[in-house]
């Protein structure tokens, strides 16, 4: 701190700065602090959505019937399935698409805008678009699949417990991939230039100086993005629940956990669906920046 | 060389089909009505707008798209408000906590929505906002306040120290600096994070599906989601196809205009390893 800033200014601004935070502390605690507390504390009940102010503890019955339950431990596996191999390949293809948009192509500016566009687009309406054209007896993959002799017979994409978790994954790596390259991207144009001439001169082949200095270098930045999707992925909803429903093959835990506090009005079991699913977040976390050695700072 | 050129450009174009093609088929399929919608052909032979026309006419989509506004919009205008005001705090004072601080804020950025559903319904029926756009208002601070909190942070950080120092000797105080002297500067930065917490809220689909109850409160995705047919069996994807153009093309032309802020955006809280 400057020498002119005298105690007392330095302490004004640090009770004008908690004045400042106040507004947004609160927000955050009745919209998600609250909220969060109240379904742990439904998860010991056996609440109802009717009956959300009558209900009696019934302690870890309702964890126990779900660790008993077959439908939940495939909304697990569904989930964990989804989540590796859909980040495994959004960032294997998001990081060939980022290098393509970082070398100096003609061609660049139109791909990155076409890139942007899944992206840009609601995945609700991604999962409609794709729900069209895997649609079993209308649909276009089907139609072309056909024409060039891949398949023999049209197939139901999303029907088919064996396709339709491909076929989710199919659309997840479609729409998010933009991110992930966006995102290497913007590491890749951080990295300096004269490594890359240094290398060159030397003679040292691209593949190499991809993984002995490109990946490298790249890596905490990649490990952050990854960390991102992966958390994104494991809470996913939308895409399954338009895409099949609640389909068992596909059913991942949030739509396990909402299919029960919601259509099934059963909040106590649902909210433990639901903080077991919080649980599994807090470990990719933990996991993440202990063994990852990632590390989230603003700016730092 | 002039071979591994050609096989790069097919490489782009490649990609580029494959992130197009799935719009551009929404937009054939939005033209097509009755039998042609069930023979796949790669342009209509009699091009009509009649699925635009029922979505307007026949169901409430017109007032689908306005809740939509009215939530996202709302939200938007309160979190950077708030986040303004707390990324001040959080960037540029050095006190017990911050840290800590901005760990719960992107702690909460990152839970699952389906774990506050239930505590949120239970709020959100005691304030009697059950079925309305209230609802929404309040459930989506929950992502968007977060992350307009942190990119905001961000950048806060990085504006110069001697302006701040300044206004200061001047005998400006903390509230006057946040609002006299950096809001100014900070055009560029509230728009793209403001677009993009715009985005998100105007994508989410969790809270509005469950908070929302007829026709009329739906948002648009839920509306898409739940566009439904005479009967289960015979969902009418040409209306479902019209309305996902029409939420699409103004989202897709704000991205391409906004692309480099975009992408700044994106970056100034993930990327800082």
């Amino acid at each position: 701190m400057n020498a002119h800033r005298t105690p007392s200014l330095e302490r004004q601004r640090r009770r004008a700065a908690w004045l400042f935070l106040l507004p947004m502390l609160v927000v955050l605690a009745g919209v998600a602090g609250w909220p969060l507390v109240r379904t742990v504390f439904f998860s010991f009940t056996d609440a109802t959505l009717g009956t959300l102010d009558g209900f009696r503890g019934v302690g870890l019955d309702n964890y126990l019937w779900l660790m008993r339950d077959p439908v939940w431990w495939r909304a697990v596996w569904n989930t964990l399935l989804f989540t590796v191999v859909s980040v495994a390949v959004e960032t294997a293809l998001g990081l060939g698409i980022a290098l393509i948009l970082n070398a100096h192509l003609p061609g660049r500016g139109l791909l990155r805008a076409a890139v942007l566009i899944p992206w840009a687009i609601p995945t609700v309406v991604s999962a409609q678009m794709w729900g069209w054209m895997f649609h079993d007896l209308y649909g276009v993959v089907n139609a072309i699949l056909l024409g060039i002799g891949l398949i023999a017979e049209p197939r139901a994409w999303t029907a088919d417990p064996d396709l339709a978790l491909p076929v989710v994954i199919a659309v997840d790596v479609w729409k998010s991939t933009p991110f992930m390259a966006l995102l290497i991207l913007a590491a890749l144009q951080m990295l300096p230039r004269d490594l890359y001439e240094a290398a060159r001169v030397d003679g040292v082949h691209p593949v190499k100086v991809f993984f002995r200095v490109t990946l490298p270098l790249i890596r905490p930045a990649l490990m952050v993005a990854v960390l991102f999707r992966t958390l994104d992925a494991l809470r996913v909803f939308d895409l399954m629940y338009v895409l099949t429903g609640n389909s068992r093959s596909t059913m991942s835990m949030s739509v396990y956990a909402r299919q029960y506090l919601i259509d099934f009005q059963d909040v106590g079991y649902g909210s433990a669906a639901a903080t077991v699913l919080v649980l599994v977040l807090a470990a990719a976390t933990v996991l993440a920046v202990t063994l990852g050695r990632v590390r989230v700072d603003a700016g730092g | 060389m002039v071979l591994k050129r050609i096989a790069f450009g097919l490489l782009i174009l490649g990609i580029v089909v494959w992130a197009v093609f799935p719009f551009a088929w929404a937009v054939i399929t939005s033209l097509k009505v009755g039998s042609a919608l069930f023979t796949v052909e790669a342009w209509p032979s009699q091009p009509s707008l009649a699925n635009y026309t029922a979505i307007f006419n026949e169901q409430p989509f017109g007032r689908n798209i306005l809740n939509s506004l009215l939530a996202a919009a709302s939200v938007v205008a309160l979190s950077l408000g708030l986040a303004v005001l707390a990324a001040y705090a959080l960037g540029r004072v050095g006190f017990r906590g911050r840290g800590l601080l901005l760990f719960v804020v992107l702690g909460v950025s990152m839970f699952p929505q389906v774990a506050v559903l239930s505590g949120l319904f239970e709020l959100v029926r005691w304030l009697g906002l059950y079925n309305r756009i209230g609802s929404l208002m309040l459930s989506y601070l929950i992502f968007t306040l977060p992350f307009t909190v942190w990119v905001l942070t961000t950048f806060m950080r990085e504006l110069p120290k001697e302006l701040e120092e300044a206004a200061m000797v001047d005998g400006a105080g903390p509230f006057v600096i946040v609002t006299r002297v950096f809001l100014p500067l900070m055009g560029p930065a509230l728009a793209a994070t403001g677009l993009l917490a715009f985005i998100a809220a105007w994508n989410e689909f969790l809270f509005a599906l469950t908070f929302t109850l007829t026709d009329d409160a739906r948002t648009v995705p839920v509306a898409i989601a739940l566009m439904s047919g005479a009967s289960q069996y015979e969902l009418p994807w040409g209306r479902i196809m019209a309305a996902s153009v029409v939420v699409t093309v103004p989202l897709i032309g704000l991205v391409l205009l906004f692309q480099r802020r975009i992408v700044s955006g994106l970056t100034a809280g993930a990327v800082k390893g």
